[in-house]
């Protein structure tokens, strides 16, 4: 069993409410920070643990909050992302959802770090349910005097609002998160200026992931040394996983950053394995993060084990790795068709651009139109050069990261699948079954990569 | 089969609209949480209750109404409420079906549930059966994958769908007032 330091205490009784939370060692990081340690030596903390955005892009923590600007007279803002939407993320919501007080414990010990009297909770208007929870918990931390005036005697103020979104996968991305906040459509900021020197409101803004606010807990208490004791290289602490797709047992994880790949899916402490038939690929963080296949899960291009790191998930590049991402990690078995699946991540991509370049904007739709053909039997193999030609005209060229997220599995599928595509431009008959690869899989040539 | 969606971008034909007096509390509420002078970060919060005032979809009445509110412009209104894809511009039934069919979805069967649902409600998706009782749609992923597949209806998540937990549920939301996000 690997530490847990979100998790440790999710099934306790009444751990939801402010009592059972604060009898379990909730708010014990507040009370440290603002009696004993000051912002100053928050940070430090931070920076010690080696604590990366636990969003998807892996940025360190303490590095983010280093950048925040302090001009005076000028409030600053801390503003959590819950607005988890990556296809396959769902750890969030279950945090939020089961220990709504460590979300709110750790953004009270943040702020207290970055110098913000306010912070908001930005959470996808999807889960207004889980917004009902979180403000439940601010009710009991404001009547409890964790919230309010002068925390604790120490001087500090500091509320949080909850803020409603309502269906927007861009809202994901910082700026735009702070474009929906101030009531306007999510449409990315061309960066610089970054959030940390004009964010909401014009104001100094940190923008953090829920886990990430939440991990700032256990490495108050405990001090960021001993949180970077657990895990691998710059991989530090435990992360938590949304196990999704054809596996044995789906559900929210959290490991130690350097559990081997095949452990994570093969044990019973995990995934518990494949479901019914073979393991063909794997998406180990969100659908934006390349697609690979079955044997470069489990053993890099250099023949070593796969762990489940930043480092060792992205070894390779993308030519035979992947990323971490948010750890939103779904499996595919040998039923599964991986055009169909592309093309569904195509159709995702374009209803999620928000429509400011035209690289995505187009790009996204076309690609989409051309996966439907090929999928549906009426594509061609020309097709396949067209996808990959597109792919690469919108990597890189726009404002923000949405680009990207859709270029790659369209990447990466063809990439590593490449076989399968063609078998689609000359097999129209066979695909035009919906399940075309239940009753037979697709025997692709498992084959080295350039 | 069923009427099909469409955005109503006219006055025309559609009823008033005002707020309720708690609706309007609530507002005053939710106005209250930003600093002064920031009263359009309301927008999406107030619109969610415009939408669950007003059956489940957002009238252009429904809209001006929310301009009038946060005192900004119509057109402010308008190009906020046609981005995000909760709010609806158009007419829907009783108990709008919303099913995920995102990849990690679609792997664990949504594609069987969606098509279940057609034919049990003799719709389409993005139709609205003849006694306005359920419009269908889907929707893209809604952070539910491990419990796959999954629909939402109002504020609450069905989640693990089977044929057999579909009929039930269905059977259930017949004699159920409005599902809206905005229920406690």
């Amino acid at each position: 069993m690997g530490r847990k330091l979100l998790l440790e205490h999710v099934n306790k009784p009444g751990i939801q409410g402010l009592e059972g939370y604060r009898a379990n060692g909730g708010y014990r990081s507040v009370e440290k920070a603002l009696k004993t340690m000051g912002p100053e030596a928050v940070l430090e903390e931070v920076k010690k643990s080696g604590l990366r955005g636990r969003g998807g892009a892996g940025f360190p923590t303490g590095l983010k909050w280093s950048f925040m600007a302090k001009p005076p007279g000028i409030p600053r803002y801390l503003v959590v992302n819950a607005d988890e939407s990556e296809p396959g993320t769902f750890k969030d919501r279950y945090l939020m959802e089961r220990i709504p007080h460590m979300l709110v414990e750790g953004m009270i010990t943040s702020s207290f770090a970055l110098g913000a009297n306010t912070s908001f909770i930005y959470i996808r208007g999807e889960y207004f349910y889980v917004s009902r929870i979180l403000e439940r918990a601010i009710e009991e931390a404001r009547a409890a005097g964790w919230l309010g005036k002068n925390i604790l005697g120490s001087g500090f103020d500091h509320d949080i609002h909850v803020h409603v979104g309502a269906g927007a996968y861009i809202c994901g991305e910082e700026t735009a998160l702070l474009e929906s906040l101030e009531g306007k459509r999510g449409n990315p900021r061309i960066k610089p200026p970054f959030p940390a020197v004009k964010g909401l409101y014009e104001c100094p803004t940190v923008v953090n992931n829920v886990e990430t606010i939440a991990a700032v807990v256990p490495i108050v208490n405990d001090g960021g040394e001993e949180y970077a004791k657990i895990g691998i290289g710059k991989s530090t602490g435990t992360k938590l996983i949304s196990a999704g797709g054809n596996i044995k047992r789906p559900g929210v994880y959290e490991i130690e950053l350097g559990v081997s790949c095949e452990e994570f899916l093969n044990s019973d402490e995990w995934c518990g394995g494949v479901e019914g038939r073979a393991l063909k690929a794997v998406i180990p963080g969100g659908s934006s993060v390349p697609i690979i296949p079955a044997e470069l899960y489990f053993k890099t291009a250099k023949f070593e084990t796969r762990l489940m790191t930043y480092e060792s998930l992205s070894d390779g590049g993308f030519a035979t790795g992947t990323m971490l991402g948010s750890g939103g990690f779904y499996a595919y078995n040998d039923a599964q068709c991986i055009v169909r699946s592309t093309w569904n991540h195509s159709r995702f991509y374009r209803h999620e651009s928000c429509g400011q370049c035209s690289p995505c904007r187009e790009g996204t739709g076309w690609m989409e139109k051309i996966l439907y053909r090929l999928e549906h039997g009426q594509g061609r193999t020309a097709d396949i050069d067209l996808l990959w030609d597109i792919q690469r005209r919108i990597e890189g060229n726009t404002i923000c990261p949405l680009g990207d997220a859709a270029a790659w599995p369209v990447a990466s599928a063809i990439r590593h699948f490449r076989d399968e595509f063609e078998y689609h431009a000359t097999h129209p008959t066979k695909v035009k079954d919906p399940k075309h690869f239940e009753k037979e899989p697709f025997r692709r040539v498992a084959k080295a990569v350039v | 089969m069923g009427a099909t969606l469409k955005a109503v971008t006219t006055t025309e034909g559609t009823p008033p609209f005002s707020f309720s007096a708690e609706g309007l509390a609530e507002c005053q509420r939710i106005i209250a949480r930003y600093p002064e002078g920031r009263s359009k970060s309301a927008l999406l919060p107030i619109l969610h209750i415009a939408q669950a005032e007003n059956d489940g979809w957002l009238s252009v009445n429904a809209m001006d109404a929310v301009a009038q509110v946060l005192g900004i412009q119509h057109i402010e209104v308008y190009e906020v409420a046609s981005f995000y894809s909760m709010y609806n511009l158009h007419p829907v039934g009783k108990h709008l079906l919303e099913v995920c069919h995102t990849s990690p979805c679609m792997i664990r069967g949504s594609d069987d549930i969606v098509a279940y649902l057609e034919k049990k409600l003799n719709i389409h998706v993005g139709e609205t059966t003849k006694d306005g009782m359920f419009t269908l749609k889907t929707v893209e992923c809604l952070g539910s994958c491990g419990t796959a597949p999954m629909l939402q209806c109002g504020a609450k998540y069905h989640e693990n769908l089977t044929p057999d937990k579909v009929d039930a549920l269905i059977e259930s939301l017949r004699n159920q007032p409005r599902n809206n996000y905005t229920d406690r």
